[in-house]
Order: structure tokens, then sequence, then C-alpha cells
């Protein structure tokens, strides 16, 4: 019972990780940038539902409301003033700008929340802490399933979104071909900066999640752009339900390694993406990026 | 008509020296001479002083060679600084010599890297970049499960107290030059082989010097392994440097983030670039590293402004405005005037 109690635990972990990754998939799905800032922009997110939650007196639910569609037209800015900008300069470039980027947003949040360890876990009352017991060695807690509800439908929700709707297929056609694209009259820096908005978006929901989950720091961001790429890695390049697939390996990696001995957590995650990256899968990893 | 075409070409000829070059390499040689004195003449401060900045002048050199011509942007190189660092300990823990031990763990990064190689060279563009700081963590957190060589809190060179302090920074000082010296050389030696040629095409367009016959993953690889060996080199002198080392400062990714800034500022691609990169970034890090927070701020926007409008760095931009190479690397194309005037140097 407890090794079923540990795989649950590790899905219910692996959501968090595939909600962080959604956006970073998208963004190289659609752009073929890997946004080294991912992370960083997450922990923004967590703090300004902190900051909302504090200063307004709210749920940090409520906070979070509040605080996506200003995630939203974060990223659209960054786009245009930054990344736009950054594409044009070549491959390497972009990767330059966002390591910059990382590094900037890291510091500045040091220095405007200071370096100390926050958790928005207690704020958000009952529902951070309410579980079911299954049985003696079996608890299944309602946010934990509440992530992995909104991972669905956040992946589920993209999925459509890109498959079923003008703007959708404007972003596939920009993703497969942005010079053909150009010529049906799509404008791809709009696109691309559609593209970023939602991935900011996205990214400020797993923060937010995260710091009622558990805890964060200006310092949060680089682990959870490394877990996120690793679940893009496992789940495939180019697939939103590979990226959720891949959240949970890792979670579920994570969780096994962690039950063995703590030390081996964060350890039996990179050495499934190092598996993954060691198959034969991997040889055609970089290859198969497009998106259909 | 073909006889007119040979007197147009003999009017030109392609030219790897230049009257500069020569002048340049010719102070090289004095500047690295009067480098070598340093310990004699000057304070064990200053020298400590020195070998953190001929580090970071390896550090720049082994970025650049990755960045600059293999087109591999890598933010996980503090895996070879933190695996040279813990080699040193390793070693003179089983008896080697600290300064031997110093020599064979640089060539064991590089002999790492090998099969590291394989595995994040199948990783393109940004995911080699995220690729290879997993592989740093990886690294890390083995080394913290090491008890030998104190776990998580760190441990200490002991090797080196058979020294005098002042004897002993100037030993850890020659030996600094003489790795700086020697892997600047050999990236200069890659440089103008066949293999710097194949380099540079990639530098330049991977895909055009792929179909022009170029081994892209035979290359990148090469300069995949030189870059380990100087970072393992710059890891465990900085070991001697400091004596004490925590898996979570010598793996940590701050490395990369001086790397990025050096290369960047001083001229990614280039030879000269990221030397005058290090000498600029000692001098920032010596004025404001007390700021903290505002230190790092400045050097994240300062790269991003870089990166941006001056992407070839300062000597990039000297370069491209004044037409000028200190050393022959590349080869140019000069009128030579049979009759009249001798000829035109630029």
């Amino acid at each position: 019972m407890t090794w079923v109690n540990v795989v649950v635990q590790g899905v219910l972990l692996g959501a968090v990780y595939a909600l962080f990754a959604c956006g970073l998939s998208l963004m190289f799905g659609v752009m073929r940038i890997i946004n080294l800032a991912h992370g960083d922009l997450a922990v923004v997110g967590a703090y300004l539902v902190w900051l909302v939650a504090d200063k307004a007196h709210v749920s940090p639910f409520v906070a979070l409301i509040a605080a996506l569609p200003v995630m939203l037209i974060a990223g659209y800015i960054l786009h245009v003033a930054l990344l736009g900008r950054s594409l044009r300069g070549g491959p390497l470039v972009p990767l330059l700008t966002t390591f910059g980027l990382a590094i900037a947003i890291q510091n500045t949040l040091q220095e405007a929340f200071s370096p100390d360890v926050r958790s928005l876990g207690a704020a958000a009352g009952w529902i951070a802490t309410a579980s079911w017991r299954i049985s003696g060695g079996l608890a299944i807690s309602w946010f934990g399933v509440l992530i992995l509800a909104v991972a669905v439908a956040v992946l589920g929700g993209l999925d459509w979104f890109l498959r079923r709707t003008g703007l959708g297929r404007e972003m596939r056609a920009t993703a497969q071909d942005p010079d053909a694209a150009r010529l049906v009259g799509i404008d791809a820096r709009a696109v691309y900066a559609r593209a970023t908005a939602i991935a900011v978006a996205t990214a400020a929901l797993a923060g937010a999640f995260l710091a009622i989950r558990s805890t964060f720091e200006p310092l949060s961001g680089p682990t959870q752009l490394i877990f996120a790429f690793e679940a893009v890695v496992i789940g495939g390049f180019g697939s939103l339900w590979g990226t959720l697939f891949g959240g949970i390996v890792l979670g579920v990696a994570q969780t096994i390694g962690g039950h063995i001995d703590p030390q081996y957590s964060m350890l039996a995650g990179h050495l499934v993406f190092l598996a993954v990256l060691a198959s034969p899968r991997g040889r055609t990893l970089a290859a198969r990026s497009a998106w259909t | 008509m073909t006889q007119a075409i040979e007197t147009e070409a003999a009017r030109y000829a392609v030219r790897r020296w230049s009257r500069l070059s020569r002048i340049s390499l010719t102070a090289v040689g004095a500047v690295v001479l009067a480098l070598a004195l340093v310990p004699l003449a000057l304070s064990t401060y200053a020298t400590e002083q020195l070998t953190q900045l001929l580090i970071l002048v390896i550090l720049a050199a082994m970025w650049n060679a990755l960045a600059g011509y293999g087109g591999l942007i890598s933010i996980g190189q503090q895996a070879f600084l933190g695996f040279g660092a813990y080699a040193t300990i390793v070693l003179t823990q089983r008896g080697v010599p600290p300064y031997l031990a110093i020599a064979l763990a640089a060539l064991a990064a590089g002999g790492l890297a090998a099969p590291v190689s394989i595995l994040v060279l199948r990783l393109r563009g940004g995911q080699f970049a995220i690729g290879m700081w997993v592989v740093a963590e990886v690294l890390a957190l083995l080394i913290a499960l090491i008890p030998s060589v104190g776990g998580g809190t760190g441990v200490s060179l002991t090797g080196l107290n058979v020294h005098a302090p002042a004897d002993r920074q100037a030993y850890t000082y020659w030996l600094t030059l003489g790795f700086a010296v020697g892997l600047l050389g050999l990236v200069f030696a890659v440089l103008r082989s066949p293999a710097g040629a194949a380099l540079q095409a990639i530098r330049d367009d991977e895909a055009a010097a792929a179909s022009l016959g170029v081994r892209v993953e035979a290359s990148k690889r090469l300069v995949f392994v030189l870059a380990a060996f100087g970072c393992g080199a710059a890891g465990a002198l900085t070991l001697a440097n400091t004596l004490f080392i925590q898996p979570r400062s010598i793996f940590g990714v701050q490395w990369t983030a001086y790397m990025i800034f050096m290369v960047l500022v001083g001229g990614l691609g280039s030879f000269e670039g990221p030397l005058l990169g290090a000498v600029a970034f000692f001098a920032i890090q010596h004025w404001f590293a007390h700021l903290g927070a505002w230190y790092l701020i400045g050097l994240g926007l300062t790269a991003i402004g870089f990166a941006l409008v001056l992407p070839r760095g300062i000597w990039g931009w000297l370069e491209h405005r004044l037409d000028l190479r200190l050393f022959p690397l590349g080869h140019r194309l000069e009128r030579t005037e049979r009759t009249g005037a001798p000829p035109e140097r630029s």
C-alpha cells in the first residue's frame, strides 16, 4: 500500500511539472526557442499572487484570478520588447537574452522581497491541507487532485485551441513555416507574442500552485525550469499530452527515489531524463519537434 | 583574356600575417614574460587576485570556443569546474602531489566530456543548454552523496600546507599562468588547423558548412572536450587558489553567468574578445561586487543589452570599425601593386 501511495503522490506532483512544462513546450513548438527565464517568470507569478493576497486580504485563489490577466499582458509585452527582437539575431541570441533576463529577475526578486522562503499554503486555508484518507497508507490531498484537474484542463484546452480555433491554426502554420504563413497573411510577430503571453500565464499559474503546495523563494525558478524541460523531453517535443505524461513520469520517479532516500529524489528524476536521452528515441529527439 | 585575368589575379595575394599581427604576437610574448615575474615583484594578495583573473581568462576562452566557434551555448560548464576541483581532492586523498593532481583532474574532466558529449550533443540549441545544466546538477548531487569529500558541507585541499603561504601562492599562480597560456595556445592552434576552418564555418552557418562536407558532429565534439578540459583545469585551479570548496558554489550556475557576461561583452566568436571581456569583468567584479543583488541585476541587463545591440561584443565592434586583427587567424585578400608604391596595408 505504501508503494501505491508513493506512485499516487508522484502522479499528483507530476501534474505541477506538466503545468510548468506546457508553456515551455508551447514556446519551443511555435518559435523554436527555449525561454531560460521560464521558471523565474513562474516565480514572479507566485510573488504577484502573494502580493495581491497580502495587500487585498483575499484568498490566494482570488488573487490568482486577478494575477493571470496581468501575467498574460506581461508575456505579450515581454515578447514585443525583448524576445521578438532577439529572434532576429539568430539562434543563439534568444538563449543569451533569456539567460540574462533570468539573472535579472532572480536578483530583482531578492532585492524586492528578501531571500526568505515563503509559502501560500497557510493563506489558502483548508483546501491546501484537506485530504481523502483511502486507507492507513494512502491519502489523496484535495489540492493535489485540483492541480491534476487544472493541468488536464489547461493542456487539453491548449490542445483544443491549437487544433480547433482559427488562432490555433495560425499558430501551427507559423510553427511549421513562418515564411509560408506570412504569404497567406499571418502576422508572425503577433502569433509569437500570443504564444509567449499564454506561456507566461500558464507559468504563473504553475508558480502559484507550487507556492500553495509547498514553498518558494527568489531562486526557485531554475529548478522548476529544469523539471519543466525534463518533462518536455521525457514526453517528447511537440506533443502537449506527451508533456503531461512526461511530467507524471518525472514526478513518479522523484517520489520513488525520495521514498528510498530523500537524497535520491531529484537524482532519480534526472536519471530518467538521461535514460530517455540515451535511449534510441533520444537520437531523433532534436529532429522530432515539429507541430502537426 | 586568360592573360588579363592572370595579371589581375597577380595583383592580389592571400595573407595570413600582417605587420600588426607580428607586433601583437611579440607583445603577447612580452606580456607573458612580465606576468611570469609577478610573484617575484608583487604581494601575495596581488598574486592571488591575478590568479583569479587568469582563471577568468581560461573560462572566457573556453566558453567562447564552445559558443563562438562550436555554436554550443552551455549553461552547465560548471559541471566540469566542479568535477575538476573534486577530482583534485580525490587524487590528493590517494597521495598524488596536489599540483600533479590538478593537471590529472583537468585531463579527467576532458575524459569525462567524451561520453557526456554522446548524450548531450543529441540535443540542439536551447535543449543542449539546459541538458548541460542537468549534467551539472547530477554531478553536484552525486558528489554530495560521497562522505569522504565532505558531502554537501564542503572540503579543504590539505596537501598544499607543506609550502609557505607566499610560495604556495606563487606556485599556484605559475601553474595557472601555464594553463592559461597553454589553453589559449591550444585554441589558437586548433583555429589555425583544418579543424579550426571547419569550426569557423560552423560558426558562420552550420547548414552551409555541413553541405560543403564539414564534419559538424566531430568538430563540435572536439571543441566540447577541449572546453571541458579547460573548465576542469579552471575548477581545480580555483580550488588551489581558495583551498576550500562546496558543491553548491563550485557547481553553481553563477559561473555560467560570468562566462556569458565576459564573452558577450568582450566579443563572441573572436580570439581577442574573451581576453578583453575577462579583464573587463575582473574590474567590474572588483568595483561593484559589494553591491550584491544590484551588481548581478546589472550583469544580467548588460548581457541582454549586448546580446541585442552588440552581439559581437566590444571587440567585434572594434574589429569591424577599425579592420583590426591582432592575431593571424583568418586570411585576408590584399592588393599588391607590381609597379610603383609598396603594397598598401590596411
